[in-house]
C-alpha cells in the first residue's frame, strides 16, 4: 500500500510540474514587455533595463523558468506588473479570506450532500427522492452567478432586505469579523456544489444497494440498519470521495465568480482584477495555487480510495 | 441411516400455490408448489428465465426489486406462513432457520469484510450460543465442516484472496453456520471446474444428510441433479411441469419438456445422440463423406492428410506462462476437441491459431505454409481458410449492425464481390445455419442467444473455410440450444468437409462432436488421441481425475 | 457461465433512443424551455426594428429610467432591445465550444481506449494536466495572454471540455472494445479507423449524447460567466452575461436589466440539463435491456 500511495504522490508532483511549465509558457505568448508594463510608457531606457535585470528578463528562457519555479517553493511569486509590489504580499490576506469561504462551504455541503444523497437512494422512487433529485437537477444546471443573483434578489434587495449583498470590511479588519456578510457567498457556493454530491451519492448508494453482497446480507437476516452501515456505506465512500475532491477543486475555481459577485476580498477577486489588468505574474501565481489545491485534494481522494479498498490495500490486484 | 429415515418424512417447508408478478402486474411465477423434507434435497431444474431463482428466494420471503408476491404461502415446519410475517419476522428467519447459498460468491461476499467476520455476522445477528466464545468455536467448526482451514489467519482473509471454490465454500459455511432447517442453494457450482464442483457437491451432500437439513437445489444442469437430488421439480416459464423422485423423473420422464431437456444433455458415454446426427462413437466415427470409410484415425492417417499443424506453441504474459509448448496436427475434415478447465490456456491457444493473439512463439501452419502470427499480417486467403467462432454470441455481434451487415464483413474485406454477390452469399450462409432469410435485416437485440450464435457461425461460414475454430461456442447457451448448435456444427462438417477445432471445458460433449480429443492442462497437452481411447484409457492422471469427477445422468 | 438463451428471446427491438427520450415528461419540459430561449435568441435580433424601434447599442435616454417596456440600462440603452439581441452570440459560441470539445475529446478518448499502451498513457496524463486547472481559471489564463476575444473563449472552453469528454469516451469505449465483435473485425483485418467509426462509435452514442448535453449546459454557463466577469464579450456588444455585469449595481432601482438575462440563462441551462438527464435515463434503460 505505501508503494501505491508513493506512486500517486509522484504522479501528482509530475502533474504540478507540467502545469507549471504550461503556465509559464503562457507568458511567452504575451505581446509586449513586462518591464514596460510595470513602469509605463514614460519610463527611461535605463530604468527599463534595470528592472529587466532585476526580473531576470534577460536570462535564457529555461533559466527564467527555473528561477520562477524555485521562487514558488520559497513563497516568492514575483512582482505584480499592475501594482509594482510583490505578488506574495498582495495575496497574503486574500488567501486566508478565500479559505474561510471554501472551508465554510465545504463543511456545510459535504455532510449535507452525503446525507441527502443517501436518504434519496434509500427512499428511491418516493416523494422525498423525487424532490431531492428534482431540486438538485435544477440547481446543478444553474451557473453560479445566476444562483448568487437569485439569492441577492431574494435576501438583500427586492424581496427581503435582511442580508448584505456585498462584502465591505473596513481596511485592517478581517472578513470573518462580519459573519453576516459571509452568509450569502457561502450559501451560493453550497448551492452550487451540493447538487453534484447529492447526485453522486445517490447513484453510488443505489448501485451498492443493488449489489450481490447487500442482497446476501439481507438474505442472511442482517437488520436493515446494519446492512446500510456495514455493507453498503463503506463501498460508497471511495467514489463519493472522488466527487467531493472534484467539487472541492471546483470550489477553488468557483470562488472566482462568487467573490466577484459579492465583491469579496479573496483570491478570486484578485484573479479577475489581474486578468483585467493583464497582470501576468499574479495570474500565474494564482493558477499555480489553484492547481496545487486541485492536485492535493485529488491525492487525498485517491488515498481514501486505496485505504477503503482491501484489494488495493493488500496488493491483491495490480 | 435408520434414524434419518424417520426424519425424512418430516416436512420442513411447504410452498403452496406461489404466485409472483412484476410491478407492472405480469405474473412470472404461476402457482408453484413444492415440499422440502428434512435430510432430503429437492432439485429445482429449469433453463434461464424459468423463474427458478425467484421461486427459491420466495422460500426466504425475499423478492427482488420490481417483483412482488401476489399469492400463495410458504409454510414452515411449525405451521407459520413465512409470507404473512412482517419484515422483521422474516429477517429473523433468514440466515437462521432458512439460509441461502448464492450463485456467484465473488459477487455475494462483501469484498470489504474479512470472511471470518462475514460468517460471525450471521451468528451474532441471530444470537448463536451464549457468548462470543461459543460463536468463535462455531465459526471454526463450520469452516471445518465445509472443508476449509479454520485457523485465525484464514478467518482474517479477504474474499479476493480466495479461489472461486473456496469462496463458494465460505458461502456454504455462512448458510450452514446457524444450523438451518432449510437451505436454498442457487446454482452453487456453476462456474466452478469439474473437480472443484465435485468436492463442493460432496460437501453439500454431507451437510444435508448428516445434519438432516432440507435442501432446495436450484440448477440448470441435469447431470448435477442426478448426483445430489432425491427429488426433482422441472420448471418451464414459471410453472412446475413435472415433479417426482429423481430416478423417476430422470429415467422415465412424463412431460414432453423434461424429455426434450434430457435428450439435449450430452453424455460422456455417447449413449444417445443429442441431435439428428449420430454421436461420434467407436461405432460411428462420422467425419466427412470421403472419410466415412475409415473407422478409426491413426497417427499416420492424420499426418498424411494434415491440414493444420501447430508446433511448440508458447506464450507467456510476463512471468506467467499460459502456453508451455503445444503440438498437434489436424487432418482435413477432422474434428479435434481441445478440452481444458479455466486457466488451462485453451482459449489462448485457439486465438493464436486464428491469429487473434499474435504474441506467441512456435508455429501455426496451414497446408504446409507457416502462418504469420497476427491476422493483419496473414494474407486474405489465409484469413479465409481459418475461421473462428466466439464464445458469447451476445458479445460477438455488433448490436448496432444488422445480421446481414455483420455476416458480410469477411466478404467485404476480401473485396472481390459485388454488393449483390455478397447478399446472395450471406443468404446462403444464413440458410446453412438454418436461419430464415428475414434475419438478414434484424439486429442482434431481436434474436435469441441460439439464433445469435447461428448468425455468428454464418459469418464464419461465408468464406467457406477449411478450418473452423469454435471457442466454447455453447457454454453460454441453455442445454437444449447447445444440443441444436452441436447438431448444426456436426451437420455442417459432414456437408462441407471442413476441419474443426472445438474448444470446450465440457468433457461430456467429447463423443458428440469430435473424433480426437486433446486434454489441455496448465498450458500443455497432457493426453491426446482418438476420443474413445482417451476416454476409455486415459494416460495422464489429470484426465483420469477429470473423468472420475464429471457428473453423469 | 450463466445461461442467456430464453432470457433474450422475449425481447423485441428496444424502441429508439429518441422515442424513449420524448416519452419522458421532463424531456418535454426541457425541450420547451430550451426551445423558447433559442427562439428568443434567434428571432429576437430580427424583431428589433419593429418591436422596440431601437438597436441594441443605441442610446435612448438617461440611464436606469423606466422608459420603454423594461426601462433603460446603465448607459441609457433600451433593455428589451439589448435582451433580444444578446442571446445569439452566447448560443453560437457555446455550440462551437461544445462541438470543438466533443470532437477533440471523442477522438482522444476512442484512440486512448483502442490503442492502449503508450498512446493511452500519454493522452490520459495530458488529460490529468489539463484537468488540474479549473475550467474558469484556464480560461482566465488564456484571456490574460490572448485578450478577451470571441475565438479565444470558444477555443479555451472547447479545449478544457476535451479532457472531461475524453475520460467519459475512453471508459465507454473501453467497455465496447473488450467485446468480441471488435475481435471479429480485427480478425477480418478491417482497417482500424473503420473499427473505431463503425464498431465503437455507434455503441457509445448514449454516453456521448449525455456528454453533449452536459457540456452544452456548461459551455453556456462558462461563457455567460466570463461575460459576467467582464472578460468575455466586450462592450458595447449586447450580451446577456455582460448585461448582468453592467446593470447589477441598479438591481433595486431597475431590476429588469438583470432579471431578464438571468431568467433567460436559467431557463436555458435548466432546460438543457433536463433534456440531458432524460437522455441519460433513456440510454441507461437501453443498456439494461441489452
Amino acid at each position: 500500500m505505501p508503494g501505491l500511495i508513493l506512486r500517486r504522490l509522484a504522479i501528482s508532483a509530475v502533474i504540478l510540474l507540467v502545469v507549471s511549465m504550461l503556465v509559464f509558457v503562457a507568458t511567452l505568448l504575451l505581446p509586449g514587455d513586462p518591464a514596460q508594463a510595470i513602469l509605463g510608457q514614460q519610463a527611461t531606457p535605463e530604468r527599463l533595463e534595470a528592472l529587466r535585470e532585476q526580473m531576470n528578463l534577460n536570462d535564457p528562457f529555461a533559466q527564467r523558468y527555473l528561477h520562477w519555479l524555485g521562487g514558488l517553493f520559497v513563497g516568492d511569486f514575483g512582482v505584480s506588473a499592475a501594482s509594482g509590489g510583490s505578488v506574495a504580499a498582495l495575496l497574503g490576506d486574500r488567501i486566508a479570506a478565500s479559505l474561510v469561504l471554501m472551508v465554510a462551504a465545504a463543511t456545510i455541503s459535504i455532510p449535507v450532500g452525503i446525507l441527502v444523497g443517501s436518504y434519496s437512494a434509500l427512499r428511491r422512487g418516493k416523494a422525498g427522492d423525487h424532490a431531492a433529485t428534482g431540486i438538485s437537477l435544477v440547481l446543478a444546471a444553474l451557473p453560479d452567478f445566476v444562483i448568487g443573483i437569485a439569492l441577492v434578489t431574494l435576501f438583500s434587495t427586492t424581496v427581503f432586505t435582511v442580508l448584505p449583498s456585498v462584502t465591505m470590511a473596513p481596511p485592517g479588519e478581517q472578513v470573518w469579523d462580519y459573519p453576516s456578510q459571509l452568509i450569502l457567498p457561502v450559501l451560493t457556493l453550497v448551492l452550487v456544489v451540493m447538487p453534484y454530491i447529492i447526485r453522486m451519492m445517490r447513484t453510488t448508494m443505489i448501485e451498492v444497494l443493488d449489489s450481490g453482497y447487500v442482497e446476501m446480507a439481507r438474505l442472511k437476516g442482517v437488520p436493515e440498519r446494519q446492512v446500510i452501515w456495514r455493507h453498503a456505506l463503506p463501498h460508497a465512500i471511495a467514489p463519493v470521495a472522488q466527487v467531493v475532491a472534484i467539487q472541492l477543486a471546483w470550489l477553488a475555481g468557483g470562488i472566482v465568480v462568487v467573490e466577484f459577485l459579492f465583491r469579496y476580498p479573496g483570491v478570486g477577486q484578485a484573479l479577475v482584477d489581474a486578468v483585467t489588468n493583464r497582470d501576468v505574474q499574479v495570474v500565474q501565481a494564482l493558477a499555480m495555487l489553484i492547481a496545487a489545491v486541485y492536485v492535493v485534494v485529488n491525492l487525498f481522494a485517491d488515498i481514501v480510495g486505496i485505504v477503503t479498498n482491501p484489494k488495493l490495500r493488500t496488493g491483491g490486484i495490480r | 441411516m435408520s434414524t434419518l429415515i424417520e426424519q425424512q418424512t418430516e416436512v420442513a417447508l411447504q410452498a403452496t400455490d406461489l404466485r409472483v408478478a412484476t410491478a407492472l402486474g405480469k405474473e412470472i411465477l404461476h402457482s408453484v408448489s413444492f415440499t422440502l423434507q428434512r435430510g432430503r434435497m429437492l432439485a429445482l431444474v429449469g433453463e434461464s428465465g424459468s423463474g427458478k431463482t425467484t421461486a427459491g428466494l420466495a422460500c426466504l420471503g425475499y423478492f427482488r426489486t420490481g417483483l412482488e408476491h401476489v399469492g400463495g404461502t410458504v409454510e414452515l415446519s411449525d405451521g407459520t406462513n413465512l409470507l404473512a410475517l412482517t419484515d422483521a419476522g422474516r429477517r429473523g428467519l433468514r440466515g437462521g432457520s432458512i439460509s441461502y447459498v448464492p450463485q456467484d460468491p465473488a459477487l455475494s461476499l462483501n469484498p470489504a469484510m474479512r470472511i471470518g467476520s462475514q460468517i460471525m455476522e450471521v451468528l451474532r445477528v441471530h444470537g448463536y450460543g451464549a457468548s462470543e466464545q461459543a460463536r468463535r468455536e462455531r465459526l471454526a467448526e463450520v469452516l471445518t465442516d465445509v472443508g476449509l482451514p479454520n485457523d485465525t489467519a484464514y478467518q482474517r482473509r479477504w474474499p479476493h484472496e480466495l479461489s472461486g471454490g473456496q469462496q463458494q465454500r465460505v458461502g456454504i459455511a455462512m448458510a450452514f453456520a446457524f444450523r438451518p432447517e432449510v437451505m436454498v442453494m442457487d446454482e452453487p457450482t456453476t462456474g466452478l471446474d469439474v473437480t472443484t464442483q465435485a468436492l463442493v457437491l460432496q460437501t453439500i451432500h454431507q451437510l444435508v444428510t448428516t445434519h438432516a437439513v432440507a435442501g432446495l437445489y436450484i440448477t440448470h444442469d441435469l447431470a448435477v441433479v442426478s448426483e445430489v437430488a432425491d427429488e426433482v421439480a422441472v420448471m418451464l416459464a414459471g410453472r412446475i411441469v413435472e415433479q417426482g423422485p429423481s430416478d423417476q423423473v430422470l429415467h422415465d420422464p412424463q412431460h414432453a419438456y423434461t424429455r426434450k431437456l434430457l435428450n439435449a444433455v450430452p453424455d460422456l458415454a455417447g449413449r444417445h445422440h443429442i441431435g439428428e446426427v449420430e454421436a461420434v462413437t467407436g461405432a460411428m466415427p462420422i467425419i466427412s463423406r470421403e472419410r466415412a470409410a475409415s473407422a478409426r484415425l491413426t497417427a499416420r492417417d492424420v499426418a498424411s492428410t494434415s491440414l493444420l499443424s501447430v508446433a511448440d506453441l508458447r506464450l507467456s504474459y510476463g512471468s506467467n506462462a499460459v502456453l508451455n509448448g503445444i503440438d498437434f496436427e489436424l487432418g482435413r475434415g477432422e474434428s479435434l476437441m481441445l478440452l481444458g478447465e479455466s486457466g488451462s490456456g485453451k482459449t489462448t491457444a485457439a486465438r493464436c491459431i486464428a491469429g487473434l493473439n499474435d504474441s506467441y512463439t512456435g508455429s501455426v501452419s496451414l497446408a504446409g505454409t507457416t502462418l504469420q502470427p497476427g491476422t493483419r499480417q496473414r494474407s486474405a486467403e489465409e484469413r479465409h481458410r481459418i475461421q473462428y467462432v466466439f464464445q458469447s454470441p451476445l458479445s460477438s455481434l455488433n448490436p448496432r449492425r444488422t445480421i446481414g451487415e455483420s455476416v458480410e464483413v469477411p466478404l467485404y474485406m476480401s473485396g472481390t464481390f459485388s454488393r449483390k454477390e455478397r447478399r446472395a452469399l450471406v443468404l446462403e450462409a444464413l440458410d446453412q445455419v438454418q436461419l430464415a432469410a428475414s434475419f438478414i435485416d434484424r439486429r442482434p437485440g431481436q434474436l435469441s442467444g441460439g439464433e445469435r450464435q447461428r448468425a455468428a457461425i454464418a459469418r464464419a461460414l461465408v468464406n467457406a473455410p477449411s478450418v473452423l475454430v469454435c471457442d466454447e461456442v455453447t457454454s453460454a447457451l441453455d442445454v437444449s440450444v447447445q444440443a441444436s448448435i452441436i447438431d448444426l456444427l456436426r451437420t455442417l462438417q459432414v456437408e462441407t468437409g471442413m476441419a474443426m477445432v472445438f474448444v470446450t471445458h465440457n468433457i461430456a460433449l467429447a463423443r458428440h462432436i469430435s473424433q480426437r480429443l486433446a486434454v489441455l492442462h496448465a498450458g500443455r497437452i497432457v493426453d491426446m488421441g482418438p476420443t474413445d481411447d482417451v476416454l476409455e484409457n486415459p494416460q495422464h492422471s489429470y484426465t483420469r481425475e477429470l473423468l472420475t469427477h464429471v457428473p453423469t445422468l | 457461465m450463466t445461461t442467456i438463451d430464453t432470457a433474450t428471446e422475449t425481447i423485441a427491438a428496444p424502441p429508439g433512443l429518441l422515442r424513449r427520450i420524448i416519452r419522458q415528461r421532463q424531456a418535454r419540459i426541457g425541450l420547451a424551455f430550451t426551445g423558447i430561449i433559442v427562439l428568443v435568441a434567434v428571432v429576437g435580433p430580427l424583431l428589433l426594428p419593429w418591436l422596440t424601434g431601437y438597436t441594441s447599442t443605441e442610446f435612448t435616454g438617461r440611464p436606469f429610467q423606466p422608459d420603454g417596456v423594461f426601462g433603460t440600462d446603465n448607459l441609457g440603452r433600451d433593455i428589451l432591445s439589448r435582451f433580444l439581441d444578446g442571446g445569439l452570440t452566447l448560443l453560437v459560441f457555446a455550440a462551437l465550444a461544445t462541438a470543438l470539445g466533443m470532437l477533440l475529446g471523442t477522438a482522444a478518448g476512442m484512440l486512448a481506449a483502442y490503442q492502449g499502451g503508450k498512446l493511452d498513457s500519454i493522452i490520459m496524463r495530458g488529460n490529468d494536466v489539463l484537468l488540474a486547472l479549473p475550467q474558469l481559471v484556464f480560461a482566465l489564463l488564456a484571456i490574460t495572454v490572448l485578450g478577451p476575444q470571441g475565438w479565444v473563449v470558444v477555443l479555451v472552453i472547447g479545449i478544457t471540455h476535451a479532457p472531461r469528454i475524453a475520460r467519459v469516451t475512453r471508459s465507454a469505449a473501453s467497455a465496447v472494445i473488450t467485446e468480441d465483435f471488435i475481435r471479429a473485425s480485427e480478425m477480418y483485418a478491417v482497417p482500424r479507423w473503420k473499427i473505431l467509426l463503425k464498431d465503437v462509435l455507434p455503441n457509445i452514442t448514449g454516453p456521448l449524447m449525455v456528454e453533449l448535453g452536459l457540456r452544452m449546459t456548461y459551455s453556456i454557463a462558462a461563457i455567460a460567466s466570463l461575460s459576467f466577469l467582464g472578460l468575455g464579450m466586450q462592450p458595447p456588444t449586447a450580451d446577456w452575461g455582460l448585461m448582468i455585469n453592467e446593470n447589477r449595481i441598479a438591481l433595486t432601482l431597475q431590476p429588469w436589466g438583470v432579471i431578464l438575462p438571468v431568467l433567460a440563462i436559467a431557463i436555458l441551462t435548466v432546460g438543457s440539463n433536463l433534456i440531458t438527464d432524460a437522455v441519460a435515463r433513456a440510454s441507461a434503460t437501453v443498456e439494461e435491456s441489452k
